[in-house]
């Protein structure tokens, strides 16, 4: 007989979850829009009207793409098949170079072009000491 | 069926074994992770956040699974000392989901710029930091009811869901925060830094297994000094 009862617990346990599971993949799925942090320049490219609120636009910087002038600091972000123009004036996190990730929070003036009023520089996975990315780059 | 008040001898001897084997990992962890571990060739020796970040980050997840599994045996099961077990294990994991989240704010602000930012991975981590509180408050609150072990149960496997969103979301989502480092298959992480990482890991886990012992050992005297010999 409790053999009966813990099959049936059983059973309607994974019910429920498996409910549950499904109500919160629909409410995220629904939420999508606001749980990704940045939209890449591809992304942005494909908007079908231009938002008026504040976004984030993230990606590469590119390649001998940074021009600072006085405290103006102008670079393009990349996804490496659409890149945006990004213009911001103020500091930048230390970790800020070219050919690394940056997100950028501010305003979309047009397809091409972004003022930010953040700068965040985003780390990727690797960590190792300089000796080892010093090989590497040989 | 197994009597738990019977056998805690073992888990009041386990105890010091425990406290003695978690000083002697710690101490060579923070040796590992502080003085011989070389620099991060990008972040320099803001790298070293990460051996503590990462290692209670995987304790917290660890726990939390744990606790909800136990709490499913609970349910299905009707076994009363699943939820003791559960019970015990939860202050350990609140202290390590606290530490990852204020030390990770600690990291994003010399790496990325931001104390804080409402990203994915961030923001679920701060949901589970919020099931850990209920969690233990719902213990709290409902101490004396008889339906307080179901109560309990149900909110774990509520806060299971949110396991994997966790784990994945940094590959479903653009977030800020970087995707793993370390998959069973591969290591982004160079070995002279995966071996601190992995040391304080165990020191971690041996912690959160002291704490538990104490939590359950203290429990176990509760349920003596009413006068029962059982659950």
């Amino acid at each position: 007989m409790t053999g009966k009862k813990v099959k049936f617990r059983f059973a309607f346990l994974t019910l429920i979850f498996l409910s549950l599971v499904l109500i919160v993949f629909l409410i995220i799925k629904s939420l999508e829009e606001n749980v990704i942090y940045f939209k890449s320049p591809s992304e942005i490219k494909n908007l079908s009207e231009l938002p008026k609120k504040k976004i984030r636009v993230g990606g590469m910087v590119k390649k001998s793409s940074v021009e600072i002038n006085l405290d103006k600091i102008n670079f393009i972000i990349t996804d490496f098949k659409n890149e945006i123009k990004v213009s911001y004036s103020g500091p930048v996190p230390n970790l800020f170079t070219e050919e690394k990730g940056a997100v950028a929070e501010g305003f979309l003036k047009d397809r091409e072009f972004f003022q930010a009023t953040k700068i965040l520089a985003k780390h990727d996975e690797n960590y190792m000491p300089p000796e080892v990315k010093e090989a590497l780059e040989k | 069926m197994i009597n738990f008040v019977d056998i805690n001898k073992f888990t009041f001897r386990a105890q010091k074994y425990v406290l003695f084997l978690f000083v002697i990992v710690l101490s060579i962890g923070l040796v590992e992770a502080l003085i011989l571990s070389p620099e991060d060739y990008k972040q320099s020796d803001s790298v070293r956040i990460m051996y503590v970040h990462v290692p209670s980050a995987w304790t917290s997840l660890g726990i939390f699974f744990s606790i909800a599994i136990l709490s499913l045996g609970n349910i299905i099961f009707k076994n009363k000392y699943y939820g003791l077990v559960a019970k015990s294990l939860a202050p350990s994991g609140l202290i390590f989901n606290i530490i990852a989240l204020v030390t990770g704010s600690i990291w994003g602000k010399p790496t990325w710029g931001t104390w804080w930012a409402w990203d994915a991975r961030i923001t679920s981590m701060l949901i589970l930091c919020i099931f850990y509180i209920l969690y233990i408050l719902t213990w709290r609150i409902f101490e004396n009811r008889q339906n307080v072990n179901k109560i309990t149960a149900i909110l774990s496997i509520l806060g299971l869901i949110n396991l994997p969103i966790i784990k994945f979301s940094v590959d479903w989502w653009s977030t800020l925060h970087q995707p793993a480092s370390i998959s069973l298959a591969k290591s982004s992480i160079h070995s002279s830094m995966l071996l601190p990482l992995l040391i304080m890991t165990a020191a971690f886990v041996l912690f959160s297994v002291l704490i538990f012992l104490m939590k359950y050992n203290i429990e176990l005297i509760k349920i003596k000094n009413k006068g029962l010999d059982r659950l």
